[in-house]
């Protein structure tokens, strides 16, 4: 057998992290299960991930062991329980390299933080006295993409709404990338916020931010990050993206579900006005009116999903511990393989970037006519589970001319041999609607 | 295997030849015609439905639509059974219909009564199809709503 070597200097083949996938996946209970008579193939974690038996012993310990509401008990649980959920908050924002702690603010998922930013804004744009980067009104822009799920789409249209502001898009590519062309123009002196998908749920597109940035910098705006497909499957560094705000989901990373986060610049959340009124939110609290606790806590009103939050600290932990460079390879390969493997299936259309290159491992596609809801039906009886329909994001879905996709999304525990069964499983659809 | 008793020969049969798909004007001028167009917001799957009625009886029910091969083959067997009946009559195919899709697949179908709808029984215990089955049934009405007939015509605006 002849082996090519790779000249020194460059990257070396074992240089690229690993992990053993197979012990990976004897953290997973749920992957055990069979559905339909045949061995699960989950092929949807780009929906919701699953959780590692760490994370629900973690979840399980919390209640079992630790259980108080926080930031208001002088007794020993509330001691714990406090201390618990703000370690949650350092380990978060250790995760993505925030420059303090305080700039992680706890959510009930992605949607809600992106909300959080929205009504801040409205809130700001109430109050002549408020910081003049969050005032909206008419004549004032926000920028938005095509390619965004209807949580990044939604709560904008509603700010335009109630503002008076009006909302912009970027387009979208045939081959599924950010159509930057029109930047300058689309980002000028009136824009106030961009907010952009940093990995597409339903192309797998990952931006590239970098030009937009720099455009946001020169026109004074602010810029959104939604990183909940992102977070989850590659390193994320908030200094190096140089956006203001990330918002990202804990169930999509190994996490329970009724937990997000809103992360941003210190000096931003400093100035925002609140949002959910309630207790552990103020400062004082006189039947004059009330004055407000400094971020985080300023947005975190009422009991917040203590366990959740803990148990978000949990997955943390255990993706730390794989390391994110590793995951974001683990995903890369299988990309690559499911991309090549997919061509072979006869009248298969991909919708996104048909190359293992900027882009993640979601992969949307057509099987000739059939519709998604019975590729994913046929597939189902196989045990194989994809998501069909538009995926929360029908603009794109209008933008390439289809009702709805089918979607397979992989995550740190997917094999080769699903994405094979998964090839098997289109042979079989084919065959029933031929 | 399971996945038969969902997609039966019956149900690809009408998804692959629909039975008088298209919308048509009224051949009789006379007639008051009804339109309704329903989604299902969660596939995308989209139908049309128009009833042509001089409001005894159904002279036409015509649609247009895409989407899965239940929903667009539950509009083809909804315009073999209903097109032509009396609307009392067709009254009480739908609602023998809508009883089989709530049924989770404990109601057993009168074929005197439901026809090539009989095949939509497999459907009733895959909860997440049930909407598909029942798109066009529920678009229907409606449009006969519109058209001036209706399950209770006395409580029909105009």
């Amino acid at each position: 057998m002849t082996t090519i070597a790779i000249p020194p200097g460059m990257p070396q083949y074992d240089d690229v992290p690993r992990y053993d996938v197979a012990a990976v996946r004897a953290d997973f209970p749920i992957l055990d299960r069979e559905i339909n008579g045949h061995p699960l193939v989950y092929l949807d974690s780009a929906n919701t991930s699953h959780k590692p038996r760490q994370v629900l012993d973690v979840l399980r310990e919390h209640y079992e062991r630790h259980n108080a509401n926080v930031s208001r008990s002088v007794h020993t649980l509330g001691t714990e329980a406090t201390e618990a959920y703000e370690g949650a908050r350092g380990k978060i924002a250790a995760f993505v390299n925030a420059p303090s702690v305080d700039e992680v603010v706890f959510t009930k998922n992605s949607t809600e933080a992106i909300n959080l930013v929205a009504y801040a804004f409205s809130n700001a744009s109430l109050r002549p006295d408020a910081d003049e980067r969050f005032r909206l009104g008419p004549g004032d822009e926000i920028v938005i993409s095509e390619m965004e799920h209807h949580s990044n789409i939604v709560p904008w249209q509603l700010l335009a709404e109630r503002t008076g502001a009006t909302l912009r898009w970027f387009p979208v590519t045939d081959s599924g990338r950010l159509d930057e062309s029109g930047l300058t123009d689309l980002v000028n002196e009136r824009t106030k916020i961009v907010s952009l998908v940093h990995m597409s749920n339903i192309l797998g597109t990952v931006n590239a931010t970098e030009r937009i940035t720099a455009r946001v910098r020169e026109v004074g705006a602010l810029l959104l990050l939604d990183c909940s497909q992102s977070v989850p499957h590659m390193p994320i560094d908030v200094v190096d993206l140089d956006a203001d705000f990330i918002v990202f989901t804990g169930h999509k990373m190994c996490g329970p579900t009724g937990i997000g986060v809103l992360w941003g610049r210190a000096e931003l959340l400093a100035t925002m006005p609140p949002v959910l009124g309630g207790g552990s939110m103020i400062e004082t609290v006189t039947m004059g009116g009330s004055t407000f606790a400094a971020p985080p806590a300023r947005f975190e009103a009422g009991t917040p999903p203590i366990a959740e939050a803990v148990a978000l600290g949990a997955a943390v932990d255990y993706l730390s511990g794989l390391g994110m460079r590793a995951v974001q390879w683990h995903e890369k390969e299988l990309t690559a393989y499911a991309l090549d493997a997919l061509a072979t299936v006869p009248g298969l259309r991909i919708f996104g970037p048909d190359v293992p290159v900027g882009r993640g491992g979601t992969i949307s596609f057509a099987l000739g006519d059939v519709h998604p809801h019975d590729v994913g039906q046929v597939l189902d009886s196989l045990g194989v589970q994809v998501r069909v329909g538009h995926h929360c994001a029908r603009p794109v879905c209008t933008r390439f001319g289809v009702p709805a996709t089918t979607r397979a999304s992989f995550y740190l525990y997917t094999t080769m041999e699903e994405i094979d069964a998964l090839v098997a499983g289109l042979e079989q659809v084919r065959k029933v609607f031929r | 295997m399971q996945l038969e008793s969902l997609y039966q020969e019956i149900i690809l049969d009408h998804y692959k030849h629909p039975h008088g798909r298209g919308l048509r004007d009224a051949a009789d001028p006379a007639d008051q015609v009804g339109e309704a167009h329903h989604v299902n917001p969660t596939c995308g799957d989209e139908v049309t439905i128009r009833v042509a009625t001089d409001g005894d009886t159904l002279h036409d029910v015509s649609y247009d639509g895409m989407g899965c091969s239940i929903s667009q083959a539950s509009a083809s067997v909804l315009h073999e059974l209903l097109t032509g009946r009396a609307a009392s009559e067709a009254f009480e195919v739908h609602a023998a219909f809508v009883a089989l899709m709530s049924g989770r697949g404990q109601v057993t179908p009168d074929e005197d009564v439901l026809g090539d709808g009989v095949a939509f029984e497999g459907v009733a215990r895959y909860p997440a199809r049930v909407k598909c089955a029942l798109l066009p049934w529920m678009a229907f009405k409606d449009a006969a709503a519109r058209a001036g007939v209706g399950v209770s015509p006395t409580e029909v605006k105009a």
